[in-house]
């Protein structure tokens, strides 16, 4: 593909003039924004802003009302997920979506093999794959889990189930990270080192994030937008945001 | 837990012991036991749906019907699979019974929960319908008497030998099964079993993988049809009512889905309950109802989850000891 070759000036993902409704409700208006290779993009906005939403149109959970989407300049608006996924892009969700009754261990398993054309071997034990086995084992010892690798998800902390979500983003070796509020439910310790978590990862990892926890979203985030009632309101730095009028309205009501 | 190993071993010396002491045991056990062990493939094939998949199918009687009314029509009207082409007929009967399902996969697969069940139930009794209406083929409501087993070199109409016949086949399709569930495919089932929407984001075409198990399990029902027309010599709408795919999948529940081997436990319980409890009691069907109610309300994870709990229990009571002699401690003190 040549797209990588120029990978600096192609956008990682693309929306143009996203609208989503479900029904007589608009849950995203005319949502346009772009994502260089390691851009750190946040979204932030009320509750029922339509985050979540937005989420689920770029990842193929729902399909779009109208607008385009791009990765890597091709137009992915009516592809399916799991071909998105194969361009190169990841999720987390809000609430934690984890395969409870497997260990560790296996849901790395699971994650690495997604992208993996020997997912459909059906006539070799997939413990005879080392290489996959390496993989899982690196992950872990990366996000420092390897300890746990044999307990059953359901059994973690919710802070380690968090972490665990984008452990399991990161298996398939995504260009772009979308994080549906990453910290939720988090306690302050844990936020923080979420935090560090999420600034250490790959430079060239484009991330884009949503949260509530403005803490976080200040660390990570170079750019914020803020979303109301599915329409981009404003888009700034972490700053310009912070002393934005506009945004202290709607967080805390006629301000 | 146990190792993997172990376990194997374990089964694999069960097997060993199964065959060597069942055609000593007289010509009705060895009748049950080939019986059974026909049925059990098709409560495997449920069981990759049920327990691996997490589809509950009730339409699986259907695959197992196509294989057992191929065989029955080839050989009485071709005189087709009596000898060596018998293992033609068997390729045939596994053939069938996965065209079928990728016939009503593409039907099914894209429900789920609840409806799925409906939906197979529907194509389910269909394939029963048809098997009934369409009498110049089928034969009706009599069927079709086989009028003979098969014979090239090994004699099957001995007992014995077929039973061995079925046992071969019975234990080949365990491994190719274990081998697929443990395989990266395999994996993948139970992870869209655990959590379908997580498993897309992941990269993987959930619908093509679920369609895919469904075609395998419906080339198991067939072959189970193809060895179940051989065993009784007879067949007829009856072997493909809705009361075989319930059977089926009430087998696997009793067993414990999610285990190829609870499915062939659980086949062999009502196996032999039915014929022991039926030769002693005309009440036996409310028997077998009881422990299906009782093993659903109290054992939803089936017999093979009984270890676990019992596990799981003395782990409770240790937990207890410990909070009772620390209470003791600190009344003392």
């Amino acid at each position: 593909m040549s797209e990588q070759t120029n990978g600096s000036e192609t956008p990682v993902l693309e929306l143009r003039g996203l609208c989503k409704s479900f029904g007589g409700l608009q849950a995203t208006r005319q949502v346009s924004l772009r994502m260089m290779p390691g851009d750190r993009k946040a979204i932030i906005g009320p509750n029922g802003a339509g985050k979540t939403t937005l989420f689920n149109l770029i990842t193929g959970i729902y399909p779009v009302s109208s607008g385009q989407l791009f990765l890597y300049g091709r137009d992915v608006t009516k592809w399916p997920s799991h071909r998105r996924t194969a361009m190169g892009m990841a999720r987390t969700f809000q609430v934690t979506h984890l395969f409870p009754k497997l260990t560790v261990f296996d849901n790395l398993l699971l994650a690495i093999n997604g992208l993996r054309s020997s997912k459909f071997v059906m006539w070799r034990f997939l413990s005879s794959y080392k290489d996959v086995y390496e993989k899982a084992e690196r992950l872990l010892s990366d996000a420092g889990f390897l300890d746990r690798k044999d307990t059953e998800v359901r059994n973690l902390s919710h802070g380690e189930q968090r972490q665990l979500e984008i452990v399991l983003g990161l298996a398939s070796d995504p260009k772009i990270l979308l994080l549906d509020e990453p910290a939720a439910g988090l306690s302050s310790g844990e936020t923080s080192e979420m935090a560090r978590f999420l600034m250490n990862l790959d430079p060239k990892l484009a991330i884009l994030l949503i949260e509530h926890d403005m803490d976080v979203v200040f660390d990570v985030a170079s750019q914020i937008s803020v979303l109301h009632f599915g329409e981009i309101l404003e888009t700034g730095t972490p700053a310009q945001i912070h002393a934005s009028a506009k945004v202290q309205e709607i967080y805390l009501g006629t301000g | 837990m146990m190792s993997q190993t172990i376990k194997i071993v374990v089964v694999v010396l069960a097997l060993v012991a199964f065959v060597i002491i069942v055609p000593t045991s007289g010509s009705f056990v060895v009748l049950l036991a080939t019986r059974a062990m026909a049925f059990a493939i098709l409560a495997m094939s449920v069981d990759i749906l049920l327990g691996f998949t997490g589809l509950s199918s009730l339409g699986q009687a259907a695959y197992f019907g196509v294989g057992a009314y191929l065989t029955a029509v080839l050989a009485t009207k071709f005189h087709f699979g009596l000898g060596w082409d018998f293992w033609l007929v068997v390729v045939l009967g596994m053939l069938i019974g996965a065209a079928l399902a990728a016939v009503f996969g593409l039907f099914a697969i894209r429900a789920g929960g609840v409806y799925f069940l409906m939906i197979t139930l529907a194509l389910g009794q269909c394939v029963w319908g048809l098997a009934y209406r369409w009498n110049s083929v089928t034969g009706g409501d009599n069927g079709i008497n086989l009028s003979g087993r098969p014979s090239f070199g090994l004699d099957l109409s001995n007992e014995v030998t077929f039973f061995y016949l079925v046992f071969g086949f019975f234990a080949a399709s365990m491994a190719l099964m274990y081998v697929l569930i443990r395989s990266p495919f395999g994996r993948s089932l139970v992870g869209i079993r655990e959590r379908e929407l997580r498993m897309q984001i992941l990269g993987y075409n959930t619908w093509l993988h679920k369609y895919i198990a469904f075609i395998i399990a419906g080339a198991f029902g067939g072959l189970s049809g193809v060895l179940w027309a051989q065993t009784n010599g007879h067949v007829s709408p009856e072997t493909l009512v809705l009361t075989t795919s319930v059977d089926a999948l009430l087998m696997v529940v009793l067993g414990g889905a999610g285990t190829l081997i609870g499915a062939v436990i659980g086949a062999a319980i009502v196996f032999g309950m039915r014929e022991y409890l039926s030769t002693l009691v005309p009440w036996w069907q409310y028997a077998l109802g009881a422990v299906y109610v009782l093993t659903i309300l109290y054992l939803p994870s089936g017999l093979m989850g009984v270890p676990a709990r019992i596990r799981q229990a003395r782990a409770n009571t240790a937990a207890q000891n410990v909070v009772e002699a620390n209470k003791e401690l600190a009344t003392k003190t």
